[in-house]
């Protein structure tokens, strides 16, 4: 796995708040039917993580569950373990009617760290980053500025933040030039 | 003359001293002051032109109502027009030069055109300029806009240094204005337990009650004020932010703010404005009014002012407008003005009271003071040009005969209040006219409404038509604790501070002064400053037929500057109303449109400027192709290479160059741009059939095929290649620019049509970096790179195949778009760079050559592949292209089949595409027509086919095309002739298959 590049090596920038390039992370889609037990039972055991009710994130460290939709999930596991799983996941749902995939290298992971995240995300989204919308715990697909993204928090101060591939540049000076020195903005209550 | 005063400013600090420039000439002011107030200290009473006539103007206002006092400010790359000196607060270094003039400020040719004033009256240039037809562009227009107009454009190649951002933020209650009504009405929202938030568009709170007097709660307004707002920081669910702008007010509580970080302080880091995106539950606009100017002749003189302008100076800055101050009113409230002058030790030798009635206590106070009041007495003319000399006064009841003379340098005026309006109009709230108060107010019957048809707006305070301080403070605690309530909170017990204020009499609606001014002074009576809208021009429209008063606004310009009539539009259609004979509510008002005052297009833009004006989208493979030249082609929002031009090389070269590197060699291109949608599902051929006009579903595991795919109307919309998974699971390859949309194309019919097939699609396009692997020696590299099996045998054309390639997982399809021996490889994104260097490590001894999209474009033209985009354009069908053979007579139905059954679509004279070679080896211009003999029917060329691509092919020596021909197929071995750009000059081209090169395949079937 040496060659497995980051989209941008692991790139940092501190301002307002720490801005951190993660990964690599092992991620899978999975697309059927959330109510189906047997499929709960596969994820939960792929992941270690509890199935997620909408809009829930169930994460810890490098393993967990995003809803993504209500016909999708994201699994998370290391990145090592992604072609195993995606295995695993396919024998343990049988043959229900699912489409598992292996998307660890399709995304880019970063992570928001400080007090200022919730003003800093507020500049580059038009979803509710008040505390009562956005617990830890809680996914928000969304955009940030002109690209797709999903967020959540790891904790009261580390959001999560990833996009598609393509756009990791554009995210991280994104992220950046919200994070610059002097643009606080005091609003949200961290 | 204006000065500073010996003491006072409540605003202003007087230990720190600011130096700043105007027109060049080195001024200073204080810490606090605007730039208006600064001016006036420095008795730089003049301070523009107007638009028209480029009469004398000085500042009329104190706030963002004001029309006149408009400067460029800044220098350079930095640059403003237009910034309002009133609003502008100064700082140390702050250069601002005056607009609209020619040589100078104190002298202005353009002045003349006073002289002709007669003549440009409203709707003088409709009237003029008309005939004769070509004088309008080269000469009218010209000398107009060296005339005319305001501030200057910044230096087009000026860049702007500063950052700008956006914010959004979700709130319960959003209260706009920081006067007390603002500040009580957030109280009470805040004290509910709702979250609110409060903007100010000034950097003070408190609005004018501190200036304007009277007790609340038994203290002075500013102490008050000042416990408010201590109590309002110390709740944690409020947050108040100054020097932000309710901007506009839009559908569903959607709400923009304007805030000013650093105009103050241009010094300071962080971005310089902050563009506010608000969802509100419920918003109280708390916007006060505006005084209104009076009406008579010579109303423009720099030193005549709002009453309360000069109040405003007076007390906030300690700037006296002049020293002889005649104060002229219809109301009570501009003896507070001249009370508060006399105060201060300055004269006021007359109020002129144009009510035969006179006013109440306030006029009794003054009377105290030793004032001379007169009571139906009006100004009939300010005396004085480029500053007042003093004014005539008549009867207001008559035509302007002169009583007396009084000799003044200042003349402060009332025509009453007209609440701000604007952003309860702004989301379609209406308005009722308040005959007493003389005054449009907010009709609360009418309110804007939420998603839920319950009003989501609601006013408070002077803005909702109540301008008594204890009225207001009533009226902001109930709409704050309504506010709240209509979100379901539960107000507390807390009610509206009482308040003082002195009794005042009745108001008397003055519209032009005197009531019957003779012509002469009717012209001279200006409604609109900044547009040089006068009494006289209003009365001609309505005169010449307009009596809508929309009509009128277009055809006077009233209202239509950058202050947006704030001062104008009331006198403007009371005046039209009276030259109708008709009431004020009949006529109406003009619209209300956001934002309330201009914002600058840097908060619009916010960050997306420079390196994010929009995202680039990047390949694994990126950071390579810069490192080794790439010249870029945009595609979608991705950046491909064109060509990897080499030191010293052109970019044509590098490309004829690619060409001949991978039909000879070995050639290695970035395919990690197209689209790879994963289909799977016991129902997934059954929809590969209906996406694709082939047979899908018949397809073999391990093996590809080229699809096409149509809309519903028939059109050819996107192509790619199939290659089946497993028996459920389909990977379809689309164009670049297809990924997305074809993505959603599938989606849409699996969610809204088949909604009930067994099938889920998965974008994997960003999961793989893809790389081509073209030329006599694809295979040898990838052997070398080992793991794999590729022979023609193992992996024949149009196969893929799994494994493990020089220790990468990689999945290996075996097609070709150039014509070539050709591997597409696919590995995971983040190990692309990996594969793509050890494919030049292992390809350098067979001259591994990268190469872009136009050699890509140039080796499928000369196989005669086609191009979505290039050989469709949305109106081409697959059998135009000669593509007959992709569409499956078996299948009983796909997209776009019963769309190419219509008779137009078989219609045998639809162009056909063919091969076209030009006869003298030129290059053929792409997108030229082929013309036939004779016109249309709107004389235009008849034509006869198109060039829908055209290169030169280096392996054959000349240019080849291909183009939409009619009846091309038919017509091989036929000269026509394409039209250059000029339309006259020809090139001659033979219709040809359009299949150039290898048309037996045997390159590729290695």
């Amino acid at each position: 796995m040496s060659d497995a590049l980051l989209p941008l090596g692991g790139a940092a920038f501190e301002g307002i708040v720490t801005i951190r390039e993660t990964g690599p992370q092992g991620m899978i889609q999975l697309r059927g039917d959330l109510s189906d037990p047997g499929l709960a039972a596969a994820v939960e055991q792929a992941s270690g993580a509890a199935m997620p009710a909408p809009l829930g994130a169930h994460v810890t460290g490098p393993r967990g569950l995003l809803w993504m939709s209500p016909d999708e999930l994201m699994v998370l596991v290391p990145y090592a373990d992604a072609a195993r799983t995606v295995a695993e996941l396919g024998r343990a749902l049988g043959d229900r009617h699912a489409l598992v995939a292996d998307v660890s290298d399709a995304r880019a992971h970063f992570t928001v760290e400080g007090a200022h995240l919730r003003d800093v995300l507020a500049k580059l989204t038009p979803a509710d980053m008040r505390r009562e919308a956005l617990a830890p715990g809680t996914l928000r697909r969304t955009r940030l500025a002109q690209v797709a993204a999903g967020l959540w928090l790891r904790d009261p101060l580390t959001a999560q933040v990833f996009c598609f591939r393509s756009v990791a540049g554009y995210m991280f000076d994104l992220l950046s030039a919200a994070a610059s020195e002097g643009s606080e903005v005091f609003h949200h209550r961290a | 003359m204006s000065t500073r005063l010996a003491t006072g400013g409540r605003l202003t600090d007087r230990s720190d001293r600011l130096e700043f420039t105007f027109n060049g000439k080195r001024l200073t002011g204080f810490a606090g002051d605007t730039l208006a107030s600064a001016l006036l200290a420095n008795d730089q009473m003049l301070v523009g032109r107007s638009f028209k006539y480029h009469r004398p103007r000085g500042v009329v206002a104190s706030g963002a109502e004001e029309p006149n006092a408009l400067v460029n400010l800044g220098t350079g790359d930095r640059v403003e027009p237009n910034q309002r000196a009133t609003t502008t607060e100064l700082f140390h270094g702050l250069s601002a030069t005056s607009q609209n003039h020619w040589p100078s400020l104190e002298h202005d040719i353009g002045a003349l055109n006073g002289l002709v004033a007669p003549v440009l009256t409203a709707g003088f240039y409709y009237k003029m300029f008309i005939h004769p037809r070509p004088f309008w562009k080269h000469i009218y227009e010209p000398f107009i806009r060296q005339s005319a107009g305001l501030g200057r454009a910044p230096d087009p190649e000026a860049r702007d240094p500063d950052t700008y951002e956006h914010v959004h933020a979700h709130v319960d209650v959003l209260v706009l204005g920081g006067g007390v009504a603002g500040l009580q009405a957030a109280h009470a929202a805040g004290a509910a337990g709702a979250q609110v938030l409060l903007l100010e568009q000034s950097p003070h709170l408190g609005g004018r009650a501190p200036v304007d007097g009277g007790t609340i709660d038994g203290q002075d307004p500013e102490a008050w004020v000042e416990a408010t707002v201590a109590a309002l920081k110390a709740m944690d669910n409020v947050d108040i932010r100054t020097r932000t702008m309710g901007a506009g007010i839009y559908d569903h509580g959607y709400v923009l703010g304007y805030e000013r970080l650093n105009d103050h302080a241009p010094w300071l880091a962080g971005p310089r404005h902050r563009l506010w995106r608000i969802r509100a539950g419920q918003v109280v606009t708390a916007t006060g009014a505006i005084e209104r100017p009076l009406s008579f002749a010579g109303n423009d003189v720099p030193g005549v002012m709002l009453a309360s302008a000069m109040r405003d100076y007076l007390v906030n800055y300690g700037v006296a407008a002049g020293d002889r101050t005649v104060v002229v009113t219809n109301n009570d409230d501009a003896y507070r003005t001249a009370i508060i002058l006399k105060q201060a030790g300055l004269d006021v030798p007359a109020i002129l009271d144009a009510r035969e009635y006179g006013g109440g206590a306030l006029a009794a106070e003054a009377r105290a003071l030793g004032i001379r009041v007169e009571q139906g007495r009006a100004i009939a003319k300010v005396q004085g040009g480029k500053r007042v000399t003093g004014v005539a006064i008549c009867a207001q009841a008559g035509a302007g005969g002169l009583l007396e003379e009084i000799p003044c340098d200042a003349v402060a005026m009332s025509g009453g209040w007209s609440p701000v309006v604007h952003l309860w109009s702004h989301c379609g709230g209406k308005l009722l006219w308040d005959d007493a108060q003389a005054m449009f107010r907010p009709d609360p019957d009418r309110a804007p409404t939420g998603a839920d048809g319950a009003p989501m707006l609601r006013v408070a305070g002077a803005a909702n038509g109540f301008l008594r301080l204890g009225d207001t403070l009533r009226d902001a605690e109930a709409q704050g604790r309504e506010a709240a309530a209509a979100l379901g909170f539960t107000p507390g017990a807390g009610a509206a501070p009482a308040a003082e204020a002195t009794e005042e009499a009745p108001l008397a609606p003055v519209w032009l002064m005197p009531q019957g001014a003779r012509d002469d002074l009717r012209k001279k009576a200006w409604l609109d400053y900044q547009n040089d809208v006068k009494v006289s021009d209003v009365q001609l429209a309505a005169q010449e037929g307009f009596e809508s008063v929309e009509h009128t606004k277009r055809y006077t310009t009233l209202g239509m500057a950058t202050d947006q009539g704030k001062l104008s539009n009331i006198n403007g259609l009371a005046t039209l109303s009276r030259a109708l004979g008709e009431e004020i509510p009949q006529v109406g008002t003009t619209t209300f449109r956001p934002p309330y005052t201009p914002i600058s297009m840097g908060a619009i833009a916010g960050e997306a400027k420079g390196k994010l004006f929009q995202p680039i989208r990047k390949t694994p493979l990126h950071d390579w192709h810069e490192a080794h030249g790439a010249h870029w082609e945009p595609v979608g929002q991705w950046r491909r290479p064109y060509a990897y031009p080499q030191p010293g090389e052109s970019v044509h070269d590098a490309v004829m160059r690619e060409v001949t590197a991978t039909r000879t060699g070995l050639g290695l291109l970035d395919a990690s741009t197209l689209g790879k949608i994963l289909v799977k599902g016991p129902d997934a051929g059954r929809f590969m059939d209906m996406m694709y006009t082939n047979m899908m579903s018949t397809l073999k595991p391990g093996r590809c095929r080229y699809g096409l795919m149509c809309s519903e109307n028939g059109f050819l919309i996107d192509d790619g290649v199939v290659a089946r998974i497993d028996d459920q699971t389909f990977l379809c390859h689309t164009t670049t620019g297809g990924a997305d949309r074809i993505h959603a194309h599938m989606e849409e019919w699996l969610q809204t049509e088949w909604w009930d097939w067994q099938v889920y699609t998965a974008n994997l396009t960003e999961q793989y970096a893809q790389i081509a692997v073209v030329g006599p020696k694809a295979r040898a590299v990838l052997d070398k790179l080992g793991g794999m099996d590729l022979s023609a045998e193992a992996l024949p054309f149009m196969g893929w195949a799994e494994g493990t390639l020089g220790g990468l997982p990689a999945r290996v399809f075996r097609i070709s778009f150039s014509g070539e021996l050709s591997f597409e490889v696919a590995v995971p994104a983040h190990r692309g760079r990996a594969l793509w260097e050890r494919l030049h490590e292992a390809g350098a001894e067979f001259g591994a050559t990268p190469y872009g999209t136009e050699a890509l474009h140039i080796m499928r033209a000369e196989k005669g592949f086609i191009m979505i985009g290039d050989e469709t354009d949305g109106t081409v069908i697959p059998q135009d292209l000669g593509l007959h053979w992709a569409i499956s007579k078996k299948k009983d139905d796909y997209l776009g089949k019963r769309a190419q059954a219509r008779s137009h679509m078989t219609d045998p004279d639809r162009w056909q595409l063919v091969g076209l070679e030009t006869l003298e080896g030129g290059v053929l211009p792409d997108g030229a027509y082929a013309v036939a003999p004779g016109r249309n029917a709107n004389g235009q060329r008849n034509t006869q086919g198109r060039v829908t691509s055209s290169y030169h092919s280096p392996t054959l020596g000349r240019g080849i095309a291909m183009g939409l021909v009619h009846k091309g197929p038919e017509r091989m071995g036929e000269e026509i002739a394409f039209a250059m750009e000029d339309g006259e000059t020809m090139m001659r081209a033979r219709i040809v298959s359009p299949v150039f090169f290898d048309p037996d395949g045997e390159k590729q079937n290695v």
